[in-house]
C-alpha cells in the first residue's frame, strides 16, 4: 500500500491524543478526581491545542544530544579548575543562592507537573505537562551537577537540600512553590505554567544565566544555554493553558484573573532576591534590576496583557505599586541581608566605591537619597572594626514570608505594614498585595511555617541563634556565614591566586 | 606507554554534598548519587494540599508499604535524567533504522493479510495498555516518596508513552498512514470481547489509590505477563507464521522490557526485604491482581497463541517473583 504522508498535527493526534478512551468499567471522575473543585469549567478537552508536538523518540534524541554536550563541558570545567575563572569570589555567592534557593524549586516543579500530568483529564494537556515534569527534573539534576564542583572549593553549598527545608530566607521561594503545588491543578498551571514560566521566568533565569556569563562562570552559563530550548517549550505551554481556560468558559475568566493577581504579586515578591543579586552580588553587572524589570516585565508583559484583554483579562492588581518598587527593593533586600549576614548561608559585603557610583547612576531618583547614607554608615562602622550585625530576628510577612523590609513606595522612610484579624488572631503583612492574598484564603495561609515564629516557639532547637544556625540549619558557622572579608572562601581564593 | 598530561591539582575542601557524605562517607560521589539522594523535601511544607488535606505535599503515608528509608530503592540501572535519555536515545536510533528499513522495503506486503489482521486486532490495541501504564507510573512519580523511586517511575511513565507511540506506528505502517488500522484497533479495544477483561483491569488500576499497589498491578503483574505472552511468545508465533519481520518493530519494546524488569524486580526485592509486613501486603496485592490479570488475559492468550500460552507466562512471572523473595 502506498503510504500517504501524514502532517505533524495528524500524526501527533494519532500518536498521542488518540491513546485515550472513554471508560466503561469505572467512573472516569474517580480516575481524574481533582478537575472540578476549583470551579473551572472545561467543556471540551479536545479543543486543547498541543503547544509542541514532540513524540518521545524525538524527545529522547534531542535531549540526549544536549546532555552529551553539557556534561562534556562540565567535565572539562572541573578538570581544569574552572572555578578559578570567575571574576571575583563574591560572585560565587550568587551561585549559592541559586543552588539553595532555586534548584529545589525545579524539583518542586517536577513534582507539580507530574501531578497535573497525571490528573488532567485531557490527554493533550497531560502529555505536555509530563514532558515539562521530566524537563524540570533535568534542570534540578543538571544544576546539582553543574554546581557540584563549586561545592568542592567553596563553603555554603554543602547542605543545600537540608537548608532549603528550614532556613528563614529560603522559606520565601519554598513556600511559593508549596503554595502552588498545594493548590488545585488549574491554579498550579496559572501560577507556575503561566505566571512564573511564561511571564516571570525571564526575570529569574535570564539574570542568573547572564550573570554567570558576565562573571566567568562557565558551568552555570552552559547549563543555562542547555536549558533554553526546554524553557521555550514551557513558555508555549503556559500560554496555551491560559488561552485554553479562557476560551473554555466565560465563568473561568474571574477565577483566572484572581489567580493572575495573586501569582503576580507573589512572583514579584519572590523576585526580590533576584533584584538584589543583580544589583549587588554580581561583580560584573549585566543590567540593573530596574532596567531588567522594564525590559522583561513592563514591555514584554505589557504586550501580553494587551493581547489577553480580548478575553476580559486586565493587568495584575497592584501593577502601579510594582512599578514603583523597582526603584527600591534590591537596596532594601541587600541591606537586610548585610545586617543579618551572620544568619545567612552565604557571604555579604559593602559595595565597593565604584559599585556605589554605579548604583547612583542606575537609580538617580532613589539611591543617593535613601540608600547611600546607609552604606556610608556601614563603611564607617567597618573602618572602626565594628562591622554591623543586627541582634534581632525579623518579623516575617504571613504570606510571602519575607522580613518586613519593604517601605511604603510613596514614602521610603516609612515601613510598610498591614495586618488583619482571623479567628481571633492577628496576622501581619508586608503589603496590601500579601494581605489581600491572605484574606482570600485565610485557612490556607494560617498554616504557613514561618521560620521566625517557629524559632520563638522553640521548634528549631536553640535557645541561641548560634545554636539554631549550627544545629537546626546545619550551617558551618564562621565558614558559610558572615562578611566575605575574613572568610575562608576569601582566604582560599587569595591563596589560589597568589594574593598576599 | 601512557602519557600523563600534567594538570594543576587543587586540594578540594570537601568531596561531595553533606547529605551524600552522611550516606556514603567522605569520598567523591557518583552523578547518580548527587542527582538522587535526599533531593526531595522532607519537612515544613507550609500548606496541606487542597486536593488531599489529609496528607502533606510529600507524604510517606500515601502507600501502605512502610520503609525506614525510601532511598533504599536504588535503581540498578542508575538512571538519572542524563543517563536515562542517553540510553533511550541510543535505543530509539536502532528502532528508527528498523522502522525505516521496514517501511522503505515495504515489508508489510510480504506478510499475509490474516497475519496483518491478527496484529491489528491483538497487538496494536496494546497501545492503550501502555497509555494506562503511563498514567499509573506518573501517579506513583507524583505521589510517591523519595527521588530514588519517583524518578524511576517518571522515566517509566514516559517510556510507556514512547511504547504506545511505537505500537501506534505499527498500525500506521499497516494502514498506509490513513489511521484506519488504529481506529479499527481501538474498536477492538472498546468492544471486542477478547479485550474487555484487560480494559476493565486497566480502568480499575487507574482508579487505585495506593500508588505502590498501582505499581504492583501494572509494572509487576500485568506487564510481567504481557511481556512473556506478547513480546516473547507471540513474537515467536509471528515468526513461525510468516510475520517474522514484525520483530523489527517490537524489538525496542522487547529490549526495553528486559532492561526495565531489572528495576521492577529490584523494587520488589527491596520492599520485601524491608519487613514481613511489606512482604505480606505485596503478596496479597500480587495474588489479587494476578488473579484478575489471568482472567483478563485468558481469551487474548488463547486467540494469540493457544491453550498453554498463559500458563507459560504465569510460570515465568512466578520465577521472577521467587527470585525477589516474594514467592517461595
Amino acid at each position: 500500500m502506498a503510504a500517504k504522508k501524514l502532517n505533524i498535527k495528524d500524526k501527533y493526534r494519532l500518536l498521542t491524543r488518540d491513546l485515550d478512551w472513554d471508560f466503561s468499567y469505572e467512573d472516569r471522575k474517580q480516575a481524574f478526581p481533582y478537575e472540578e473543585f476549583e470551579g473551572i469549567k472545561i467543556t471540551d478537552w479536545n479543543k486543547w491545542e498541543d503547544p509542541f508536538r514532540l513524540t518521545m523518540d524525538s524527545y529522547w534524541k534531542y535531549q540526549a544530544e544536549k546532555e552529551k554536550k553539557l556534561y562534556a563541558i562540565l567535565d572539562a570545567f572541573s578538570q581544569n579548575n574552572g572555578h578559578l575563572n570567575v571574576v571575583d569570589p563574591r560572585y560565587v555567592n550568587a551561585v549559592k543562592i541559586f543552588l539553595t534557593g532555586v534548584s529545589p524549586l525545579e524539583y518542586q516543579a517536577y513534582q507539580g507537573f507530574a501531578h497535573v500530568g497525571r490528573q488532567f483529564g485531557g490527554v493533550g494537556a497531560r502529555v505536555a505537562c509530563q514532558m515539562q515534569s521530566l524537563d524540570e527534573l533535568r534542570h534540578v539534576q543538571t544544576q546539582i551537577h553543574a554546581m557540584s564542583h563549586y561545592n568542592k572549593f567553596f563553603d555554603g553549598f554543602q547542605e543545600f537540600s537540608h537548608m532549603h527545608d528550614r532556613v528563614w530566607y529560603l522559606s520565601v521561594p519554598r513556600s511559593f512553590f508549596c503554595d502552588a503545588r498545594s493548590a488545585g491543578p488549574f491554579e498550579f498551571m496559572i501560577a507556575i505554567g503561566f505566571s512564573f514560566e511564561y511571564v516571570l521566568t525571564n526575570l529569574l533565569f535570564v539574570p542568573f544565566m547572564s550573570g554567570a556569563a558576565y562573571n566567568g562562570d562557565m558551568a552555570t552559563v552552559t547549563f543555562g544555554f542547555s536549558a533554553q530550548s526546554d524553557e521555550a517549550r514551557h513558555m508555549t505551554l503556559g500560554l496555551e493553558v491560559i488561552k485554553f481556560l479562557l476560551e473554555q468558559h466565560e465563568d473561568n475568566v474571574p477565577i483566572v484573573q484572581k489567580w493572575i493577581d495573586k501569582w503576580f504579586w507573589r512572583g514579584t515578591r519572590l523576585l526580590t532576591i533576584v533584584a538584589m543579586m543583580m544589583d549587588y552580588m554580581l561583580p560584573n553587572k549585566v543590567m540593573s534590576w530596574k532596567e531588567a524589570w522594564e525590559v522583561y516585565f513592563e514591555e514584554a508583559g505589557g504586550a501580553l496583557f494587551k493581547d489577553l484583554a480580548r478575553y476580559g483579562i486586565r493587568m495584575p492588581k497592584y501593577a502601579e505599586t510594582i512599578e514603583k518598587e523597582k526603584e527600591h527593593i534590591s537596596h532594601q533586600a541587600w541591606w537586610t541581608f548585610y545586617t543579618h549576614g551572620h544568619a545567612a548561608g552565604f557571604h555579604t559585603w559593602i559595595p565597593s566605591d565604584e559599585e556605589l557610583d554605579w548604583l547612583s547612576a542606575q537609580y538617580p531618583d532613589t539611591f543617593d537619597k535613601y540608600y547611600r547614607p546607609l552604606w556610608d554608615m556601614a563603611k564607617e562602622m567597618e573602618a572602626k572594626g565594628e562591622r554591623f550585625y543586627t541582634s534581632g530576628l525579623p518579623q516575617l510577612c504571613q504570606t510571602c514570608q519575607i522580613p518586613m523590609l519593604f517601605t511604603e513606595m510613596d514614602n521610603p522612610n516609612q515601613n510598610s505594614m498591614r495586618d488583619t484579624v482571623y479567628q481571633g488572631e492577628r496576622y501581619h503583612f508586608c503589603s496590601d498585595g500579601c494581605c489581600d492574598i491572605f484574606n482570600d484564603e485565610p485557612e490556607k495561609f494560617v498554616q504557613a511555617w514561618l521560620p521566625v515564629h517557629q524559632i520563638f516557639q522553640g521548634n528549631c532547637g536553640g535557645p541561641d541563634v548560634g545554636d539554631i544556625l549550627k544545629d537546626y540549619y546545619k550551617m558551618n558557622i564562621g565558614h558559610d556565614n558572615m562578611d566575605i572579608k575574613g572568610s575562608p572562601d576569601e582566604a582560599r581564593w587569595n591563596k589560589w591566586k597568589g594574593i598576599a | 606507554m601512557t602519557i600523563e598530561i600534567k594538570t594543576a591539582m587543587l586540594e578540594p575542601v570537601r568531596n561531595t554534598f553533606a547529605h551524600i557524605e552522611r550516606r556514603f562517607g567522605d569520598k567523591p560521589a557518583t552523578r547518580y548519587q548527587e542527582a538522587t539522594y535526599d533531593v526531595a523535601s522532607e519537612i515544613n511544607f507550609h500548606y496541606k494540599p487542597l486536593w488531599q488535606p489529609e496528607f502533606e505535599l510529600n507524604d510517606k503515608g500515601r502507600t501502605a508499604i512502610v520503609m525506614k528509608d525510601w532511598y533504599a530503592f536504588k535503581d540498578p540501572r542508575q538512571f538519572y535524567y542524563g543517563t536515562y535519555v542517553q540510553m533511550r536515545a541510543k535505543q530509539q536510533e536502532v528502532a528508527e533504522s528498523n522502522y525505516s528499513f521496514f517501511e522503505k522495503r515495504d515489508l508489510a506486503r510480504l506478510i499475509p493479510d490474516t497475519i496483518q489482521q491478527k496484529v491489528i486486532r491483538l497487538l496494536v490495541p496494546l497501545r492503550h495498555v501502555e497509555q494506562a501504564a503511563n498514567l499509573n507510573n506518573m501517579y506513583g512519580s507524583s505521589l510517591g516518596y523519595g527521588t530514588a523511586i519517583t524518578q524511576a517511575l517518571l522515566y517509566n511513565g514516559m517510556d510507556r508513552l514512547g511504547n504506545a507511540q511505537y505500537l501506534s506506528r505499527i498500525g500506521l505502517i499497516l494502514d498506509g498512514n490513513s489511521g484506519d488500522a488504529l481506529a479499527e484497533a481501538k474498536r477492538y479495544w472498546m468492544d471486542d470481547a477478547v479485550w474487555q477483561g484487560v480494559r476493565a483491569y486497566c480502568e480499575a488500576n487507574i482508579c487505585v489509590e495506593d500508588w505502590f499497589e498501582s505499581f504492583v498491578a501494572q509494572d509487576v503483574v500485568l506487564d510481567g505477563l504481557i511481556y512473556e505472552l506478547v513480546y516473547l511468545q507471540f513474537d515467536q508465533w509471528l515468526a513461525d507464521n510468516g510475520g517474522q519481520d514484525f520483530s523489527m518493530l517490537t524489538e525496542f519494546i522487547q529490549n526495553w522490557n528486559k532492561d526495565t524488569n531489572r528495576w521492577v524486580d529490584a523494587v520488589v526485592k527491596i520492599a520485601v526485604m524491608e519487613s514481613d509486613a511489606n512482604k505480606q501486603l505485596l503478596h496479597q496485592w500480587v495474588e489479587n491482581w494476578k488473579g484478575k490479570a489471568i482472567e483478563a488475559l485468558a481469551p487474548l492468550a488463547q486467540e494469540m497463541i493457544g491453550p498453554d500460552a498463559l500458563n507459560t507466562a504465569i510460570t515465568a512471572l512466578d520465577t521472577r517473583l521467587v527470585k525477589t523473595g516474594l514467592l517461595k
